[in-house]
């Protein structure tokens, strides 16, 4: 995917007063956390069930290299075979291998994220074979010519009159905005090509070391017909994305579905295991999976690690207030939101996402949510502590803190700067008490006033009074 | 019991009254009040721009001036939760700071879980006209746990009316240098957040921590908005009266 996560600034300022988008995210809303609210009362241990999920994928990352050998053998002796990507280019390259190899011409997908950090389609439509999205969202998408702005919603942005034009545009057919009509219509076009293709790409949203399965969980149907229906499917997934057996699976799948979509449980979850056997009626012929790193080890022994516990439940996105006003194209690239602000920087480079880890109040609104108690602000605050290390952020905002960190520690001076300028400010302020513009601080002023100080510091007047 | 008072650097600079507001409301209660003379900020501003180092200067500075004390009161969740969450962490390598800090983080309180969960205050003898609506600022909500205690003491004001707005808990968009860095996604936040204020019909917004309430004031009156009075809790609790004598010359 097109990285602009470097223009986070100019992109934001581009959303906020994008008329459309902005009614989209208003009516989307909350309609996640209140689903996620709700169906949460089920659980009754809901603190116990979190702390125990973090426990297994911490578990996983302190021995991920055993966990993903075991695996490895285990898909490998239930026939498939597997692939290691060691960068999102190898990904590209041993998906192209492998259709090459088979003679395919047309790909049927369903939602996988991984393969956006690549950019798969561009790179197989580029060697000359046609893909087509199944996920009805990434379908959307993938007619628009966008990528994806929610992990698990990736069309969130759009309303059903966007959708309407593009359906009748590209299909030639008339312009409808009944929404069950606008879903049979996709499956009619669909359905051919799902009979149609060669091969079938899905992502993986998890990887059981005992059984050598690949695990998705989907709503809409097509994931099954992706991984059963064509010749080959190649699943396509992170190598963090391991747990150890179907009992692990058990309990972080009570936590999935109900923080993503505030379900339950999904409508589907499928448990795919080597290719068709002997004795099945369907199935693909050819099985494999990528396992893809393309960043994910550098994290591994930091304290970045515990990103990778993420289960992709999308929580922290939905439950963020920043995210909510600017939507996920905002942040240029494949990950929006609190875990975007970490992955990002982390994957495509620190100075190529410098303002994404600042994106943030710190409030902590998605760290009480995350499933696995990923404690984004404080990632995020490394990730903040490396870039004012390693002198990636601008020269005056160094000097600032150089500046206020040693006033700070010199109380006397301190309090002799802080006299003058709330003198200054406060006749600035005028009447009302309320300054417009201050130089340096526009960044403020541009959407709000600055309440002036009232003249004199608490110092001050503790002093004199004690007097 | 002998109680430090850390005013906190915007206190300090912006609104002394709700330092002495503050100060007034523990002494009533019969706490021996000090301000001790080297503080200036936690740390906080620094600390969450990536400069560790000054989290580290300054908590150290804040151990030498308040370890003394049986209490520290501060009339802000965000520094308390700095001080309570953070100080610790940035020692990683000497314990024995690390003990001393946990020990004095212990007793180191946010103004309203003070008075609600120490102090155990029943009769404030205040008095308010008018519609309240509390704003939960996060790290007080997140950190401190403090949702309950700022509510209960404000119904112990007379004549102050609570009225919920939509989504309390949602951030104003403050978050210190975020509020300047990030200024039009803040702007946009505290947008949001003064509209639930109006729509709450409330006639004042209150909540514990100044940060919050120049950001949500600020865009209130940028946009238009003279009447909807922004106050700290520590003036409402304090009443009017008490107030008025605090004067501020």
């Amino acid at each position: 995917m097109l990285l602009t996560s470097f223009s986070f600034k100019s992109n934001v300022k581009k959303k906020l007063v994008d008329p459309v988008l902005q009614k989209n995210m208003k009516r989307f809303g909350g309609r996640f956390v209140i689903a996620r609210a709700e169906v949460m009362k089920e659980v009754d241990n809901l603190e116990d069930i979190r702390v125990a999920a973090a426990a297994i994928r911490d578990g996983i990352l302190a021995n991920l290299d055993s966990y993903l050998i075991t695996f490895e053998e285990r898909a490998q002796a239930r026939g498939t075979t597997v692939h290691w990507a060691e960068t999102a280019q190898d990904v590209n390259r041993i998906l192209i291998e492998i259709a090459k190899a088979n003679g395919v011409r047309k790909i049927v997908k369903s939602k996988s994220m991984v393969s956006e950090e690549s950019g798969l389609n561009d790179a197989v439509a580029a060697a000359d074979m046609q893909v087509i999205e199944t996920d009805l969202g990434e379908y959307i998408l993938q007619l628009a010519d966008e990528p994806p702005s929610h992990i698990i919603a990736p069309a969130i942005h759009k309303n059903v009159e966007e959708v309407a034009e593009l359906f009748s545009k590209h299909h030639h057919t008339p312009r409808q905005t009944n929404i069950p009509a606008l879903c049979r219509e996709a499956r009619e076009q669909l359905r051919p090509h799902f009979i149609s293709a060669d091969m079938g790409i899905s992502g993986g949203n998890f990887l059981i070391a005992e059984t050598g399965s690949v695990v998705i969980v989907t709503n809409e149907g097509n994931g099954r017909m992706v991984t059963t229906l064509p010749k080959i499917h190649v699943a396509i997934t992170g190598i963090e994305k391991v747990l150890p057996t179907l009992n692990d699976l058990s309990t972080i799948l009570r936590l999935l579905p109900r923080s993503a979509t505030g379900q339950s449980i999904t409508n589907y979850v499928s448990m795919l295991t080597g290719p068709k056997g002997a004795d099945d009626v369907d199935g693909p012929e050819q099985s494999h999976i990528i396992l893809v790193d393309s960043g994910r080890s550098r994290l591994l022994g930091t304290e970045l690690q515990r990103a990778l516990r993420c289960i992709r439940c999308g929580a922290c996105m939905n439950h963020c207030p920043v995210y909510q006003n600017i939507g996920g194209h905002a942040y240029g690239w494949v990950y929006p939101g609190p875990i975007g602000a970490v992955l990002t920087p982390s994957y495509v480079g620190l100075k190529n996402a410098l303002d994404l880890p600042q994106a943030s109040t710190l409030c902590g609104a998605c760290e009480v949510v995350c499933p696995v108690k990923i404690p984004l602000p404080e990632l995020m605050r490394v990730l903040r502590e490396q870039s004012f290390e390693q002198r990636l952020r601008p020269w005056s905002e160094r000097f600032s803190i150089g500046v206020w960190r040693t006033m700070a520690n010199h109380p006397r001076v301190y309090a002799r700067f802080a006299q003058v300028a709330a003198r200054l400010l406060h006749l600035m302020g005028g009447k009302k008490g309320l300054l417009h513009w201050l130089p340096g601080l526009d960044g403020w002023t541009d959407g709000r006033d600055m309440p002036a100080p009232t003249g004199k510091t608490f110092r001050e007047l503790y002093a004199k009074r004690k007097s | 019991m002998r109680v430090g008072l850390f005013v906190t650097c915007l206190v300090d600079l912006m609104r002394p009254r709700i330092g002495f507001a503050t100060l007034k409301l523990l002494q009533n209660s019969g706490c021996e009040v000090v301000v001790p003379e080297g503080q200036t900020c936690c740390g906080q501003p620094g600390f969450n721009s990536g400069d560790r180092e000054s989290g580290r200067l300054l908590a150290q500075r804040f151990l030498k001036d308040f370890e003394s004390f049986d209490y520290v009161v501060i009339p802000s969740g965000s520094c308390t939760g700095m001080i309570r969450h953070h100080y610790a962490q940035l020692f990683p390598a000497d314990p024995a700071l690390q003990k001393r800090i946990n020990a004095l983080s212990a007793r180191t309180y946010e103004l309203t879980q003070f008075l609600h969960t120490v102090l155990h205050i029943q009769n404030l003898h205040s008095s308010f006209k008018g519609n309240i609506t509390y704003h939960d600022s996060c790290s007080g909500l997140r950190e401190l746990g403090i949702k309950l205690q700022p509510r209960q003491l404000i119904g112990q004001v007379a004549g102050a009316q609570l009225r919920e707005m939509e989504k309390p808990e949602t951030c104003c968009g403050f978050g210190g240098a975020f509020s300047i860095k990030l200024g039009d996604i803040a702007s946009r936040m505290a947008d949001n957040k003064c509209q639930d204020v109006q729509a709450s019909g409330a006639d004042a917004i209150v909540g514990g921590d100044l940060g919050c309430l120049l950001n949500i004031e600020g865009r209130l009156r940028r946009m238009g908005d003279e009447s909807t009075q922004v106050l700290h809790v520590a003036e409402v609790l304090v009443g009017p009266e008490a107030l008025a004598d605090l004067g501020e010359d």
